[in-house]
């Protein structure tokens, strides 16, 4: 079920949010006052690791005649494709970099390779996504306008086809993404303004174009008698990055754990507030670093949601740390590893294909959950009637 | 913007049309510059060749520029550098003492650490040759006149002597000096940049004059000891670069005597705000409206007040849809309370407000 005030679901008062609230800042502003070189470091090697990977395997596919080769340029292809999408664009564009001042690693420029402009992912993803996470009718990621993700949408018969619309939706992500920031309900509706719609599918269309000319025709050609071998291989690569995006995605808020808001949630909604929705309604995975790369660190993505515009390779350090606010305040942390996270998902969209009355609702973790009592260790910091301050913390 | 290498020829102009289709979304350089790191003209950038001190707190940066760069360059200019300091870039802007000329390869600026002056003091001691720093194109109008004036007289102040040196070279280099008076202040003999090559050129050209003066023992030079220095001062054109006071005493000298089109100023500008103004006058776009806001009044609000049409997404600083380019004075980011005042440097107007008069770019 969705809930409709995240004060009420969590049990906490509102001096615990706001302490929460500004634990999560000072989180921000110490890794802000310590980003510097090393982070520099890191992004740059990442790029420079990923251009290389592209090249060496667009130079490998030249033999795609030769199945060795054409299987390791396509994954090489495919990784570096992932790499550039998830580490290095998708984390660029939401201004993790900004902070460089350098213009050509920065949010208000970068172009990513697939087929969405990244205007109109700036916009879909950044501003409502990361603004609305998880309440309905204004999160378009509850499913995509495609599949029911949540009981509390509504079932109809259409849905019935879920799990065929999700394998296609896996396959070719990258269109889905594409015509993300169309807003396909509000044209259902008829509330889309033409004129926009006009202008945003022109840059869909020349992104497109470019995208396209340049895996399934200038590679191919310039490849000369491998063309359909190269073209094969361009289009798996492709594939590849869309299955694995598509995953890395869906694991970031539909594990179970991970819940969804209504409207009313929104209602002056604080700045703290706003923060636990955003942890409440995330859900990481845990693995290697070489997972955690490859997934441009979303298997941190209750770190990513509360601070969306940190540097990425600082996640898994602050994901410690509010590892520990959860703890020590009893909020849910949704985790698990990654085979764990999608299975969960995967039933969700299974089941949620069928009416409500037909299939149980997935075991919610805390509703209502019954609160263990801390010890004094773990107790928060609290402001006492007699206008004292009491817990572990004060001195 | 002049064309860069790769652009000079219809064939390579074809031909890196051909390479950005296969390299998009990102540009055949980004590439390139895997390779050699001046192959990019996406960021005007260049090689620190050499680091040749000229004074115990001043030295000369020859550097190598890369792709794109143009050598039409007027002697009295000045360019952009950028340089990379603990992950973040800095930029600051330094007179080219090097005369414009394609054959050299490179071009020099000269550089004076400033006390407390963090990045100066880096560019003096801290770069080694090797490292790679972004330009940006030359431009200022401290410039001679083409062909340059029959009598000329140069009034500089310590790091001023700069541009005036670019001048200078590019004269002597033409074997077309004119009637030159410069008159050179620094604090001691050891403070004085470029000394012997000027004393050099004073004895090469009659007709150009050297008046070294050190303010320590003779004090600064005042307008009223200007008939002293240059009897005929008042046939001569001026150009003159210092201290702030010291190019308002000259002009004020000069409008006074009703020839204040004869006098041509650089100035250094420093940010005197030092960070305790709050609110100002913010300006959109350079030449574009302008309103005057508190310190509480965000960027993002005055432009919508002025009537400006500003991007913005999530008004709280996550989501970056709102960030423009300082062109120049200086902000202050609400959350952190930290101050900005690097030009070109993006910031987020939704959380940020004026801290003094500033403009962003649109």
């Amino acid at each position: 079920m969705a809930f409709a005030d995240v004060r009420e679901y969590t049990h906490l008062t509102d001096e615990e949010i706001e302490a929460i609230g500004r634990e999560l800042d000072e989180i921000r502003a110490e890794v802000e006052a310590d980003r510097g070189q090393a982070d520099r470091d890191y992004v740059t090697r990442i790029i420079t690791l990923q251009r290389r990977l592209a090249a060496a395997g667009r130079i490998t596919l030249f033999a795609s005649f030769f199945p060795p080769a054409w299987l390791l340029g396509t994954a090489m292809l495919g990784s570096a494709k992932i790499l550039e999408n998830m580490e290095i664009g998708h984390n660029t564009m939401h201004g993790q970099w900004d902070w460089m001042n350098d213009p050509e690693i920065h949010s208000s420029n970068w172009e990513w390779d697939t087929t969405q402009p990244a205007e109109q992912w700036k916009h879909s993803h950044n501003y409502i996504h990361h603004q609305f996470t998880n309440v309905l009718g204004h999160d378009n990621d509850i499913g995509y306008g495609i599949l029911r993700m949540s009981r509390d949408q509504k079932w109809t018969p259409y849905n019935l086809g879920q799990p065929v619309y999700n394998f296609l939706l896996a396959a070719f992500f990258e269109w889905g993404v594409a015509l993300h920031d169309l807003d396909i309900e509000a044209i259902r509706k008829g509330k889309k303004d033409p004129k926009l719609l006009k202008k945003q599918l022109k840059q869909i269309g020349e992104k497109v174009g470019k995208q396209g000319f340049k895996d399934y025709l200038m590679y191919p050609l310039l490849t000369g008698p491998s063309f359909f071998s190269t073209l094969s291989a361009n289009f798996t690569a492709n594939l590849m990055r869309n299955f694995w995006s598509y995953m890395i995605i869906f694991c970031g808020h539909f594990p179970d754990g991970a819940v969804h808001f209504t409207e009313e949630e929104l209602e002056d909604e604080t700045r703290a507030e706003w923060y636990l929705r955003q942890m409440l309604g995330s859900a990481n995975f845990e693995g290697g670093k070489l997972l955690h790369v490859m997934s441009g660190q979303l298997g941190y993505q209750i770190e990513h949601h509360l601070f969306p515009d940190l540097p990425s390779n600082r996640y898994a350090h602050i994901a410690v740390k509010v590892r520990d606010i959860c703890k020590r305040y009893d909020i849910p942390y949704t985790t698990g590893p990654l085979h764990k996270q999608y299975g969960q998902t995967l039933r969700t969209i299974m089941k949620l294909s069928l009416p409500n009355r037909r299939t149980s609702d997935n075991p919610a973790p805390l509703s209502p959950r019954k609160r263990r009592r801390l010890d004094d260790a773990e107790r928060p910091v609290r402001r006492t009637e007699l206008g004292k301050w009491s817990g572990a913390a004060s001195a | 913007m002049p064309e860069p290498l790769t652009e000079r020829t219809p064939a390579l102009q074809r031909l890196r049309r051909v390479a950005a289709t296969l390299t998009t979304p990102l540009a055949p350089d980004d590439y390139l510059k895997l390779i050699n790191p001046l192959w990019s003209q996406r960021e005007l950038r260049g090689r620190v060749e050499k680091v040749i001190p000229e004074t115990e707190r001043a030295a000369t940066l020859v550097i190598k520029p890369g792709w794109g760069w143009s050598w039409d360059h007027h002697p009295g200019q000045y360019i952009g550098i950028g340089v990379e300091l603990d992950g973040r870039f800095h930029w600051r802007s330094y007179s080219l003492s090097s005369v414009p000329l394609k054959e050299n390869g490179t071009v020099s600026i000269t550089v004076k650490a400033m006390p407390e002056g963090f990045l100066s003091e880096h560019l003096v001691n801290g770069l080694a040759p090797g490292t790679i720093v972004r330009l940006a194109a030359p431009q200022g109008d401290f410039v001679l006149p083409d062909p340059p004036p029959e009598k000329a007289l140069f009034l500089v102040g310590g790091s001023g002597i700069t541009p005036v040196m670019s001048i200078i070279r590019t004269l002597d280099r033409r074997g077309s000096m004119p009637d030159v008076v410069l008159a050179y202040s620094a604090v001691h003999p050891e403070d004085m940049m470029f000394r012997d090559e000027l004393r050099q050129l004073a004895e090469t050209h009659e007709s150009f004059a050297l008046y070294e003066r050190f303010t320590d023992t003779d004090g600064i030079l005042t307008p009223e000891q200007l008939d002293d220095v240059c009897h005929d001062w008042m046939d001569r054109e001026t150009w003159a670069c210092g201290p702030g006071p010291m190019l308002d005493a000259f002009t004020d000298h000069y409008k006074r005597l009703g020839r204040d089109e004869h006098i041509h100023v650089e100035r250094f500008t420093l940010n005197t705000a030092g960070g305790e103004a709050s609110g100002g006058t913010v300006t959109f776009g350079v030449g574009g409206p302008s309103i005057e806001v508190d310190g509480a009044t965000t960027l993002l609000e005055a432009g919508e007040q002025a009537g400006v049409n500003m991007l913005f997404g999530c008004r709280m600083g996550i989501c970056h849809t709102c960030d423009v380019p300082l062109a120049s004075g200086r902000i202050r980011d609400l959350r952190s309370g930290e101050e900005h005042d690097n030009p070109n440097e993006y910031i987020q107007t939704c959380i940020s407000v004026a801290a003094g008069d500033c403009t962003l770019t649109l």
